[in-house]
């Protein structure tokens, strides 16, 4: 905006003095000719945005231990074979105990928390309410203090948590580690007793060892109401106490009342998961960080869980991929291409090294667009995104074991092995004296060895909406110009306020964004049951009333900007500036989904021209741009960019159900608190909005 | 020569025996020592050392000490201190284990780190001043960062939530202050026979700080003589408090470790202190079953005491003293010597479960919220399996408890947010709250302090007090270099003023300092958990960036600033003018014309359009950039492919 400003003063002083200011300041110059020539400059920061965002995955480096407290595999460990089996007992036991009882109760709990007592463990039980999600539009960004208790208990449905704290014994008692098992207790399989096994070895060692220094929190969730709610239960028990009287209390035998035991600030957690067999014959583990809106953990805490199970313990570790992403053959080709131009770099100069083999690009692309795209829709990938809310950094191990789950000589070993994983994290944590703070929070993995941080992420970002103001800036010179040309008045010609008509535009239908984005709450409130396919019509229909009844409204309506004559040019001018400054915005408290909206935002307001003169004019030229700007308007559209997405991930969807399954999408983003919700409804859908307008402007 | 000295030195022992002697008429100083072994119901062993040196008013004033240290006279006679604790401890008390109710427990448990309070003799606008420099010759004393209790921060002077009425009491802690061998040096330094003989002389480093919890801690009071002319004197009161582990080789769950002198501290002890009027050795046993309380009058019942079906001492007692829920057994270590060191053991046969006498309710306590703007501070009382909680007041049966709670300024408290449940029910203020004091705190100046005493039914199952805070932030200067690891609160102090802990002894007890200081009310206390806060930290490495953009920043605004304030844009267009007029260089012509060329425009002047003319500066600042860039490569490939 400071360059179209300074544009603005030059062009005034030379039309109204009409002798040539030769030689303006160095950045005006540059100002003025990167806003001279915007159409080639918008291509070819766009490209290169494109092009730096493929350039990732060459770009990340490895990564390494940097808060030197951490010092992970340098002690040896403690763990014996007698706390293995330790393990394989309780596993066991749970195993008969399922085969005799079927069933109901809380016994399952009971008999783990005898386990737990047994190892000297200060040991409760936790009850909570399956509570869904309510979606308040006011409580969007408000922490999870607001977590109040509902009014209504039913004892029909309630999890019990079992917990057990191990108190450092020379500790003060001021910070703690938790560890997390989800396990269902009516129906857990024989992978999840697993999980069990590994943290019950690992119990009983560290109710021997001396040199804890912060107390060790055992919860066992019960997962049968999802992993997260258990945990988002006892966090919110844990930090956020009613005092009041619960109705839950009363429900059971179990007397659960006012035994809610805690230990210090919570330094860190890991949350263990055993699931299905692994297809390979090793055991992998993979690794869950993002909780909600994209925040992660501190990037040491995965360094360490991946170096000690890659150094000592032998894991296969893995973070998500997106699988389609491994197969496509354009992004076999672009390795290839960067393969090629890093050999003949090397050729060049041996010490360039930025070569990748096209494989590894391939792998890293496939892992950084899972990275992108779960942190974009800023739903955590599992009950580590509970702790975030607290500032705890948490991660998530998930081990698919690669051996039957009744092999007992290899169950030994793998309780052993996880147990001494775990260890060696707990103890690394354990020396820590300051809370994580040395390394990154902001970063997106393409391997669990290898990251991108912000720096570099968002050279990408930074260059694909360089593009938009300079283009504004030169449309508004433009329109200014065209304007002038066709209204000779000269006070209408005060140039300053010329884009305030196109403002009211923008404003009125960012303004509309911002209703449609509140919308659905009034939808829920609806009384009845209505399924998603409805509520989305309902939401639909609502929404292209309001819509209809703002075009109406004169002054506000793009569309009445007959009667006044703005140009078009000026209005897109505005609505590139509102993009990109949505765009920047949304960068800052997410910044994958602004990565990814600007990716489909900054061609669709860029090509955006009225359709009617390429039309008129025929040309070959005009015409492709028109429907090059056409194509990504409807692409733009984002209950179709869901469906391409959905469909480039693999799963098909029928024209009916996709309003229920978008409608189930964004009450998902919703309910997670996500900040994606309100950049599409308050920046996206304007902007695509105001695109429209500009495709059927009559001029 | 050498006989000469020696008679001299035989002159002087004779005549400082004569000087002790002749004092020994009048009251003397006096030093005890006394060890007090209790076994723990959680399979540990708790060790209290105890050691009392008394000196007697005179007149003297600390020029001549026989056995008192020396340096703590002069330290109570210079800031005039009436009364003076100092405790460092190391790990948790374990309330529900180990005993609350006890006076063992009540004046031993003490909060983590360091704990200091002093009752000043002074004026009271000298209070403070007398306390800072405390502070500072204690800290030097005890190898300790005392002296950080030193800032108005760091000290409140409760009025009297504390126990003590006085307005001259001040009181700090320091939570964080690590404890270690260092701060023990110098405090066995105070004793006369350091630990070289005596019971002191068990304090083996490595398995004294190898314990569960240990609490080292020196009371000093001054005794008024009431006589005129003569000073005070003053009694000064070391103890140690151990927890140890006993290392156990059965591997029976049930029975409890069978433990000696040797294998918990790996020495023995090989003779009294000389210096001491008594040393004992006391070991307490609780929880013993009742039939055996019967005749222990007689000599084999009084055998049968400690060599029974249930446990077994390797030594003789000296004497048995009955409590109501417990036994004291008495050891003289007079006895023993090099060839015979007396080494106490206990071996349990049976397996055997007692419960420790519990306080009135337990307490906790916790943060809560999260995020860095705000939180709150709630202490939680629970009630206990504890016996003696009867206490009548208009024929209505409350527990009272006192709350001392200091709170750093940082931690900004709201006052009027406290909250009180009392069975998972709001109360109101009036209901349970007797009587509330509150100084808050000053910005960088002052911490702020709570005392209230709550009353609370008897057959109250819990009581929640929630209390909220801003945290505050602070200078840059400020933060400790540790700022990443959170700022802690200081224990707050739960007392009952209405309970006492005393044990009750059935026969006369003699002249043993340690039970007659057991013997003693005292109120029944605990100390709460230090609360760790995190606060907002700036990254540490942030000045420079701050530094790079605010220098940016000023460089931008006062070159523009100048620009506008300097420039004289018509002479400079004259200037440009004259240039322009002027013909232009051969190669800018040449790439002017060649621009045009792709351009597929005929040559323009250069003055009829500044589009152009910047089209063309801009291309000669590529052309440029692309020769040094292709400079800068060529010399890179030549010079590294050697």
């Amino acid at each position: 905006m400071a360059a179209d400003n300074r544009y603005e003063e030059e062009e005034e002083v030379r039309t109204d003095d009409g002798s040539p200011i030769t030689k303006p300041r160095p950045i005006v110059r540059l100002g003025i000719f990167l806003v001279a020539h915007s159409p080639v400059f918008s291509v070819v920061f766009s490209a290169a945005g494109v092009l730096a965002l493929l350039l990732l995955p060459l770009l990340a480096k490895n990564t390494y231990i940097s808060e030197n407290a951490l010092m992970p595999g340098s002690a040896r460990s403690m763990l014996s074979n007698r706390d293995a089996s330790d393990g394989s007992k309780l596993v066991k036991d749970i195993k008969n105990f399922r085969l005799n009882h079927e069933g109901q109760g809380v016994e399952v709990q009971r008999l783990i928390g005898k386990y737990m007592s047994e190892m000297v463990a200060e040991v409760y039980y936790q009850k909570f309410q399956p509570e869904g999600n309510q979606f308040h539009p006011l409580h969007f960004f408000s922490g999870p203090a607001s977590y109040t208790l509902l009014g209504n208990v039913s004892c029909a449905s309630y999890g019990v948590n079992v917990v057990g704290i191990i108190r450092a014994p020379r500790g003060d008692g001021k910070e703690s580690i938790v560890l997390v098992t989800p396990y269902d207790f009516i129906n857990g399989g024989d992978y999840e007793d697993l999980s069990l096994g590994i943290v019950s070895s690992l119990f009983s060692l560290l109710s021997r060892v001396t040199w804890l220094s912060k107390d060790i929190i055992w919860l066992v969730a019960d997962s049968r109401y999802g992993d997260y709610r258990p945990v988002a239960a006892w966090l919110a028990e844990y930090h956020t106490p009613s005092f009041k009287v619960s109705d839950l209390l009363k429900c059971d035998e179990l007397n659960t009342a006012d035994n809610f035991r805690r230990a210090g600030t919570v330094a860190a957690a890991l949350i263990l998961k055993v699931d299905g067999r692994s297809e390979r014959f090793e055991d992998i583990l993979s690794i869950y960080a993002d909780a909600s809106n994209g925040q992660m953990p501190n990037l040491d805490l995965i360094n360490v869980v991946n170096y000690l199970a890659v150094h000592r313990q032998g894991f296969h570790v893995k973070v998500e991929k997106v699988v389609s992403l491994l197969s496509s053959s354009w992004l076999k080709i672009v390795g290839e291409i960067f393969e090629a131009v890093g050999k003949v770099a090397n050729t060049l100069n041996p010490d360039w090294k930025f070569g990748i083999p096209a494989a590894e690009y391939i792998e890293g692309s496939a892992t950084l667009a899972s990275s992108l795209y779960s942190q974009a829709l800023g739903i955590p990938t599992g009950p580590h995104g509970a702790f975030r809310d607290y500032q705890v950094d948490a991660i998530t191990l998930k081990i698919s074991p690669g051996f039957p789950p009744d092999s007992k000589a290899r169950q030994h070993d793998f309780f052993l092995r996880g147990s001494q994983l775990l260890e060696g994290t707990i103890r690394s944590v354990n020396n820590l004296l300051e809370k994580f703070h040395q390394s990154f929070f902001l970063y997106v993995l393409t391997s669990p060895s290898k990251f991108i941080s912000v720096g570099v992420y968002m050279i990408a970002f930074a260059l694909l909406v360089a593009s938009l103001p300079m283009v504004a800036a030169s449309l508004y010179v433009d329109g200014c110009k065209a304007l002038t040309k066709s209204t000779h008045n000269s006070a209408e010609n005060f140039k300053s306020w010329k884009w305030l008509d196109a403002a009211k535009q923008v404003f009125a239908l960012h303004l509309l964004g911002f209703i449609v984005t509140l919308l659905p709450y009034f939808i829920c409130q609806v009384p009845g049951q209505h399924s998603p396919r409805n509520r989305s019509i309902m939401w639909g229909t609502t929404s292209s009333l309001l819509l209809v009844t703002f075009v109406t409204i004169p002054g506000c309506s793009p569309f009445s900007s007959r009667l006044h004559g703005t140009n078009w040019a000026i209005l897109k001018s505005v609505t590139i500036s509102a993009a990109f400054i949505g765009l920047c915005l949304m960068s800052i408290i997410n910044f994958a989904t602004a990565e990814i909206g600007a990716l489909l935002l900054v061609p669709t307001c860029l090509l955006a021209q009225p359709i009617k003169p390429a039309l008129r004019s025929r040309r070959v030229k005009s015409l492709l741009g028109a429907f090059c700007s056409m194509v990504l308007v409807t692409i733009g559209f984002p209950v179709i960019f869901f469906a391409i997405t959905k469909g480039l991930v693999g799963e098909g969807l029928v024209g009916l159900s996709l309003g229920g399954e978008f409608w189930t999408w964004l009450e998902s983003l919703w309910a997670w608190k996500s900040a994606t919700y309100l950049y599409i409804g308050m920046v996206h859908l304007p902007c695509w909005l105001l695109c429209v307008c500009i495709l059927f402007h009559p001029s | 020569m050498a006989r000469l000295v020696r008679s001299w030195i035989l002159l002087l022992i004779l005549q400082s025996f004569l000087v002790s002697i002749a004092f020994g008429s009048k009251e003397v100083e006096e030093f005890s020592e006394a060890l007090l072994l209790k076994p723990l119901p959680d399979r540990k062993v708790l060790a209290h050392f105890h050691f009392e040196n008394r000196a007697p008013p005179s007149n003297s004033h600390g020029r001549h000490h026989h056995l008192f240290p020396k340096a703590i006279s002069q330290l109570v006679q210079k800031f005039r201190v009436k009364e003076m604790e100092l405790s460092f401890t190391q790990g948790r008390w374990n309330h529900e284990h180990w005993g609350g109710f006890d006076p063992l427990s009540s004046m031993n448990a003490k909060p983590v780190g360091v704990e200091l309070w002093a009752v000043f003799d002074v004026p009271l606008s000298q209070v403070d001043t007398s306390w800072k420099n405390l502070t500072h010759a204690l800290s030097g004393l005890f190898c300790a960062s005392i002296n950080f209790l030193e800032s108005s921060t760091s000290y409140a002077a409760p009025t009297w939530g504390f126990g003590t009425n006085s307005d001259k009491l001040r009181y700090g802690s320091l939570p964080r202050e690590a404890v270690c061998t260092e701060n023990l040096t110098p405090w066995l330094k105070l004793l006369p026979c350091r630990d070289k003989d005596g019971i002191s002389a068990l304090m083996n480093r490595p398995s004294v700080y190898r314990g569960f919890y240990h609490s080292q801690r020196l009371h000093l009071s001054t005794v008024e003589s009431g006589q005129e002319g003569l000073g005070s004197g003053i009694v000064l009161e070391q103890t140690l408090t151990v927890v140890l582990q006993p290392d156990t080789t059965s591997v029976e769950r049930n029975t409890q470790p069978s433990w000696s002198l040797n294998s918990l501290f790996g020495r023995k002890v090989v003779g009294r202190c000389v210096l001491a009027k008594s040393s004992n050795v006391y070991l307490q046993l609780e929880g013993l079953s009742g039939h055996e309380l019967k005749n222990v009058d007689s000599e084999i019942e009084a055998h049968k005491l400690w060599k029974n079906a249930d446990f077994e001492l390797s030594l003789k007692p000296d004497r048995v003293l009955r409590e109501i829920s417990s036994f004291l057994f008495i050891f003289d270590i007079e006895k023993s010597s090099d060839s015979e060191p007396f080494d106490l053991g206990l071996t349990w046969k049976r397996p055997s479960k007692w419960l420790c006498q519990l306080a009135p309710l337990h307490a906790s306590r916790f943060l809560m919220g999260s995020g860095n703007e705000r939180g709150a501070i709630a202490i939680l009382l629970k009630e206990t399996e504890s016996q003696e909680k009867l206490n009548l007041t208009n024929g209505r049966c409350t527990i009272k408890v006192n709350i001392f709670q200091i709170f750093p300024w940082y931690v900004k408290v709201y006052y009027h947010t406290l909250q009180i449940f009392v069975d998972q029910q709001k109360k109101t203020d009036s209901e349970v709250l007797k009587k509330i004091n509150v100084s808050p705190s000053t910005d960088k100046v002052s911490s702020g302090m709570m005392e209230m005493m709550l009353e609370l039914p008897c057959e109250v199952k819990s009581a929640a007090i929630s209390i909220e805070y801003d945290k505050g932030f602070l200078h840059i200067d400020e933060y400790p270099p540790d700022a990443n690891q959170g700022f802690d609160i200081p224990s707050a102090l739960i007392s009952f003023p209405d309970h006492h802990a005393s044990l009750d002894f059935k026969e006369e007890l003699g002249n043993s300092p340690l039970l007659s200081k057991f013997k003693e009310k005292s109120s029944v206390r605990s100390y709460t958990e230090v609360l760790l806060v995190p606060l907002t930290t700036p990254d540490f490495s942030m000045p420079y960036n701050v530094i790079t953009i605010t220098c940016t920043i000023f460089a931008l605004y006062f070159g523009s600033l100048l620009n506008v304030i300097r420039r004289r844009i018509g002479e400079e267009e004259r200037f440009l003018k004259s240039q322009a007029g002027k013909k232009k260089g051969g190669l800018k012509q040449l790439l002017s014309r060649f621009i045009a060329k792709i351009r597929g425009r005929p040559i323009e002047e250069s003055s009829s359009s500044s589009e152009l003319q910047s089209s063309v500066l801009s291309s000669k600042l590529i052309f440029k950039i692309i020769l040094v860039a292709g400079a800068a490569a060529a010399w890179q490939y030549f010079s590294t492919d050697k």
